[in-house]
């Protein structure tokens, strides 16, 4: 289901609060507060002394260590089992299979409920099925991780292998639209995109391959869990909370409030932390034997059992008229999915909201296979679909004559292309003007490889980046302010190295007017109100608009019992403002109580107030997305092929900067993270027998120091005045575009066109 | 991982009556044993630790180097002998893994390091050197990492060390202990190519102890280059890599060349063709390319790697042009 799916759901029948028009964020317009300020992460001193417990550190008494055994073929039936010799193993507690786990339902698949968080829908470990090469077949708990690994080592499994949809090429043959992507239409066309192709002045036509990608954030998926009772505790490394509660409760059939599940450090998430097999196994398992069990997926673990993102093929068609408006926009394509998930990559989304063109047609297709099922990683689909409309965007500049950020600027909408929407906020045309003074756009060469030092080639490239503003509904936030002027601030968030309690402490203590030390940021526990997911780049504006909800009601409720010998006695809510530790009249004036006097008057240690945020309406009415431009300096080696990126800045227009210093950390992560989609990074899934065969981070290649040069990073700061706190989230759009722009500077360095990732020597001998 | 017994040698004479028990392998800094030990590739039921032994590096009267085989390859890189006189093993050894596992990794145990091949890490494929007669997956899988040079049907996998393309051209001579005594070997002997036994990777008998490295004086080896190609910047492995020594007439022409590959073969592959293509031809990029087309004229390469063949080409002769210039 849509955001806009959910929005519309929800305001049916209730009054919404935040109208369209609603005022901006009064917070936009403060100037002396935290917010803006380059605060230091919060979490920081804890993790580097080391104190920070993940979920694989967490203690329990009596622990069992769990560890998994993963199928050998992509699809059959087991037809022998042998866990003899495994139980004879000392140590050993207890060995679950499909012969002896409990009934479970199947994971509600995530988007089939604002609340499920299944990866996939596929029931765990109910039976002799085999569904992809890695599904778990047997869960071994012992007294240590040796032992249980050993253990496993020793389980003989004999399977019946059936027939196999592993070729991407033979699949794509009976690729169909998905029913929806992300909840938008697989499909959009206006006028014949077709027709106008063939009869326009320029034209390009190109295909792009990108391979499958494996996440591979520092910490491997883990979980400690046990039951008490009734009561289950599951300790996750997770980016959905109360989705992970919701979920296990339908399939353990028990009530969401019997689940605690806490997380308050995630060691990096990118898409990749929501509901696999093992949490599911783990608590199954604890359940059966009575102990508590630590399950800590092997990096191969992580590659077998934990989705990434999946292979595509795209078709960019690109027609312009003598005057360089556009004719025809296309961009098609086919994706890798099982029938078991719905994460359709949603490369078209790019061209859906950049160009403005006469005639488009953007076309979504997935082809079924029999692998795990993919998932979320930075930027699903506008990572990969940047890659392949950025580079199209460059190759048509050349074939036109002009320069690619002049070809952005004659291409630049009035508003959104496909949606007729009013922009909330856009101006990419700055950061690119930003940008290209910064970087030197000027000293490149429009006559491909013309640089030369030594044996290296250089080049510049150039690509826009962007990714949507979304802000979830359904979170809620608490409150609470207390007599010696401190405030703590609660949601059921999630902290996966991105800052956000930082900047949420930050955004707490601008919003109730108190210094940013004497704001804490509570998060990371089910038993704090329900918060939505860390995905989509929602976290921020989903936090801070449920917190500006009980901030309000926070207000009213101190007004309501400062009373008649107040200084603000018969002020309304809209009069004040929170400031200096109290509230004073807007104006300015001296009309103004401490809330410490407040609180004294009413004989209150603290007061605190919980309300959910309004339904994210702002997204129906404005195209609300980030930018930006990314330019790459790369150089060539003539002899060998090897590519090193020299040089790098990324230009962001993503809304009013909360913390620079984070916000940097964000989008150099991104930028390092693209460079790696750009020149490293693939799955080898064997299509013979459909395993993964580099499941490990010596063969399995992300970039390393040397592969980084000094990344610059640079923004527009402009408020986007329809969001609040006036700020995009901006964990994803970092890694947008930077795909093209490596692509188009080795094609300023070289003369050759890379069209499939990643962009390795050998394509370029 | 299998249960094992552990025992640390005090001596070489120790340690190989120890390594002769069934199931007994010699543990240097554990970095590639340990990891497949772990993917159960190896288990072995004892392990003898042999980093207690010799690990001196010793300049000989006769102008050689001897390097201990528990010296650590942090400590043979930055030796100044090294350096200075043998800079394409240093080169080497510092393009290889990363500073941790340099830093635990020993000089016994980098020559025995086994193949980065993914089939023969994953025990769910077929390999012929895992479980002899079981097929080779990589022949017809992902096998762009793989061999160009040397294979056999029955296994295209390649040495994957740094180090010892540097020591196959350098002449470097290993020293052995075992069961019947002692005796030496050049390196380019010590590894075997697949034949149809690619489980047999070396001539060593079984339990014999490497016990050191021996460098001949060499002193065109001080102008000596190591080039490594890969896929990032850093820690990974060679697609190919280029050892080379050169000694160049003053009327221009090549006096004498060392030339080794690596990535590209089941062992550290001495050039001998393109040297002797060499040796009396002038010192130009002509004579160097055509030497390295002599060299890979049998190459053989397989769906994903035929780029290696040309790759080698150009490696070879661009390394040959830097060591006849002033960069060397
Ligand atoms: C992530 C990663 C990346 C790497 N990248 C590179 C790279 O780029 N280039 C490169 O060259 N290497 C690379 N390596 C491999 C590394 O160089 C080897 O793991 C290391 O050199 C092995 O030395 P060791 O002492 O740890 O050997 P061990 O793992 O202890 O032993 C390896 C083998 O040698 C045997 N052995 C050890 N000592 C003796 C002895 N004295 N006599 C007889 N047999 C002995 C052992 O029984 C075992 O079979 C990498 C390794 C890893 C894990
Ligand atoms: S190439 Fe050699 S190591 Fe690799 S699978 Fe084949 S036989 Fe095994």
């Amino acid at each position: 289901m849509s955001i806009i799916d959910t929005v519309k759901q929800a305001a049916t029948g209730m009054m919404v609060k935040l109208t369209p028009d609603a005022p901006p964020d009064p917070l936009i317009a403060r100037k002396h507060g935290a917010l803006g300020t380059s605060v230091p992460r919060i979490d920081g001193p804890r993790k580097v002394r080391g104190k920070a417990q993940f979920a694989a550190e967490v203690p329990a008494e009596n622990m069992t260590y769990a560890a998994l055994l993963y199928s050998t073929v992509a699809r059959g039936r087991i037809t022998a089992l042998d866990t003899a010799a495994t139980e004879a193993v000392p140590g050993v507690v207890f060995v679950m299979t499909h012969r002896n786990a409990p009934r479970l339902k199947p994971p509600a698949l995530f988007q089939t409920d604002p609340r499920a968080a299944g990866a996939s829908s596929l029931p765990v470990m109910q039976d002799a099925e085999i569904h992809w090469n890695g599904e778990p077949v047997a869960i071994v708990l012992a007294e240590t991780q040796e032992q249980a690994d050993h253990a496993k080592s020793l389980i003989t499994v004999a399977y019946q292998a059936e027939p196999a949809r592993l070729s991407f090429a033979e699949a794509a043959t009976q690729s169909h639209q998905p029913p929806n992507v992300m909840g938008e239409p697989a499909m959009i066309q206006v006028g014949d995109a077709e027709a106008a192709l063939a009869g326009a002045a320029f034209k390009v036509d190109l295909t792009f391959r990108t391979p499958r990608h494996s996440h591979a954030a520092i910490e491997p998926h883990a979980a400690t869990v046990w039951w008490d009772g009734d009561q289950l505790v599951v300790h996750d490394t997770t980016q959905m909370l109360h989705q992970e509660r919701w979920t296990l409760a339908g399939i353990f059939g028990i009530p969401e409030e019997s689940i605690r599940i806490l997380s308050p450090f995630v060691g990096g998430g990118f898409g990749g932390k929501g509901l696999w097999s093992h949490q599911i196994l783990a608590v199954a398992a604890s359940k059966l034997s009575g102990r508590p069990v630590r399950v800590a997926l092997s990096r191969e673990g992580v590659f077998r059992i934990a989705g990434g993102r999946t292979t595509t093929e795209q078709r960019v068609a690109l027609g312009a008229k003598a005057d360089g408006t556009l004719a025809a926009l296309i961009h098609t394509g086919i994706v890798a999915m099982t029938e078991h998930n719905n994460c359709p990559e949603q490369f078209t989304f790019p061209a859906r909201h950049l160009y403005a063109a006469d005639a488009m047609l953007l076309e979504q297709r997935v082809a079924e296979m029999d692998m795990l099922a993919n998932t979320f990683m930075r930027a699903p689909g506008e990572s990969i679909g940047t890659f392949a409309l950025e580079t199209a965007m460059d190759e048509l500049a050349e074939a036109m004559g002009i320069d690619p950020i002049e070809l952005r600027r004659r291409l630049e909408p009035e508003k959104d292309p496909t949606s007729g929407h009013a922009f909330s906020s856009r101006n990419i045309l700055e950061a690119y003007a930003k940008g290209a003074e910064r970087f030197g756009w000027d000293k490149r060469s429009p006559v491909p490889r013309s640089r030369r030092e030594g044996e290296w080639l250089v080049g510049m490239g150039v690509a826009t980046a962007t990714y949507p503003y979304y802000r979830m509904p359904g979170a809620a936030a608490r409150v609470t302010l207390t007599r010696d002027g401190h405030a703590r601030v609660a949601m059921a968030s999630h902290e996966m190295g991105m800052g956000t309690a930082t900047v949420q402490a930050q955004a707490g203590a601008d919003r109730l007017g108190l210094p940013v030390e004497n704001v804490t940021f509570e998060y990371g526990d089910t038993l704090l109100p329900a918060g939505t997911i860390a995905g989509g780049s929602s976290q921020t504006a989903s936090i801070a608009a449920a917190v500006t909800a009980a901030s309000a009601k926070l207000v009213a409720d101190l007004l309501k019992r400062a009373g008649n010998d107040s200084p603000l006695a018969g002020l309304s809510a809209d009069d004040v403002e929170a400031r200096d530790g109290g509230l004073g009249h807007r104006d300015g004036g001296d009309r103004f109580e401490s809330y410490a006097s407040i609180l004294g008057r009413a004989g209150l240690e603290e007061v605190s107030a919980e309300a959910e945020a309004p339904p994210p309406m702002e997204v129906m009415s404005y195209s609300m997305h980030s930018y930006g431009a990314q330019f790459c300096e790369a150089r060539v080696n003539a002899v060998t092929g090897e590519v090193r990126v020299s040089r790098f800045l990324g230009s962001f227009d993503t809304g009013r900067i909360l913390n620079p210093r984070n916000a940097t950390s964000q989008f150099r992560g991104g930028i390092i993270m693209g460079l790696g989609l750009a020149l490293m990074e693939e799955t080898e899934f064997d299509e013979r027998s459909g395993r993964v065969m580099n499941p490990s981070l010596a063969e399995y290649h992300v970039p390393v120091h040397l592969d980084v040069p000094e990344i610059d990073v640079i923004w527009t700061d402009i408020p986007d005045p329809h969001a609040p706190l006036g700020a995009h989230g901006i964990g994803e759009i970092g890694i947008t575009g930077v795909g093209a722009a490596v692509a188009n500077a080795i094609y300023s360095a070289t003369g050759k066109r890379v069209r499939d990732l990643p962009i390795t020597l050998d394509k370029l001998l | 991982m299998t249960p094992f017994s552990f025992a640390r040698a005090d001596d070489a004479a120790a340690a190989v009556r120890m390594g002769g028990a069934p199931g007994a392998k010699y543990l240097g800094g554990g970095t590639n044993l340990v990891d497949l030990m772990r993917e159960t590739v190896e288990q072995p039921t004892s392990l003898v630790d042999v980093t207690g032994l010799g690990d001196a590096i010793e300049e000989r009267a006769d102008g050689g180097l001897l390097i201990g085989a528990a010296a650590r390859n942090t400590a043979v890189a930055g030796h100044r002998t090294v350096r200075t006189r043998y800079p394409a093993l240093s080169r080497a050894i510092l393009a290889g893994a990363s500073g941790q596992i340099r830093n635990m990794a020993t000089m016994g145990g980098n020559l025995l390091q086994r193949t980065r091949c993914t089939y023969f890490y994953d025990a769910a494929a077929r390999c012929n050197k895992r479980v002899p007669g079981a097929g080779c997956d990589a022949v017809e899988g992902f096998n762009r990492i793989h061999a160009i040079l040397g294979a056999s049907p029955a296994c295209v996998a390649t040495h994957p060390s740094d180090m010892c393309v540097a020591l196959a051209a350098l002449d470097a001579v290993v020293h052995l202990q075992g069961g019947a005594g002692t005796r030496s070997l050049p390196l380019v002997d010590l590894h075997r190519l697949p034949g149809g036994r690619p489980d047999m990777e070396t001539t060593l008998e079984p339990s014999e102890l490497i016990t050191a490295v021996e460098l001949p004086a060499l002193p065109m080896a001080a102008r000596s280059t190591y080039r490594k190609v890969r896929d990032r910047a850093s820690y990974a492995f060679a697609l190919v890599s280029v050892a080379a020594a050169l000694d160049v007439a003053a009327d221009g022409t090549v006096r004498d060349v060392r030339l080794a590959l690596g990535g590209v073969a089941h062992k550290p592959w001495r050039a001998a063709m393109a040297e002797q293509a060499l040796r009396g031809q002038p010192a130009t990029e002509a004579s160097f390319r055509a030497a390295a087309e002599a060299e890979l004229a049998d190459a053989a390469p397989l769906a994903h790697n035929a780029f290696k063949v040309e790759l080698a080409k150009r490696t070879i002769t661009a390394v040959l042009a830097e060591l006849t210039g002033d960069r060397a």
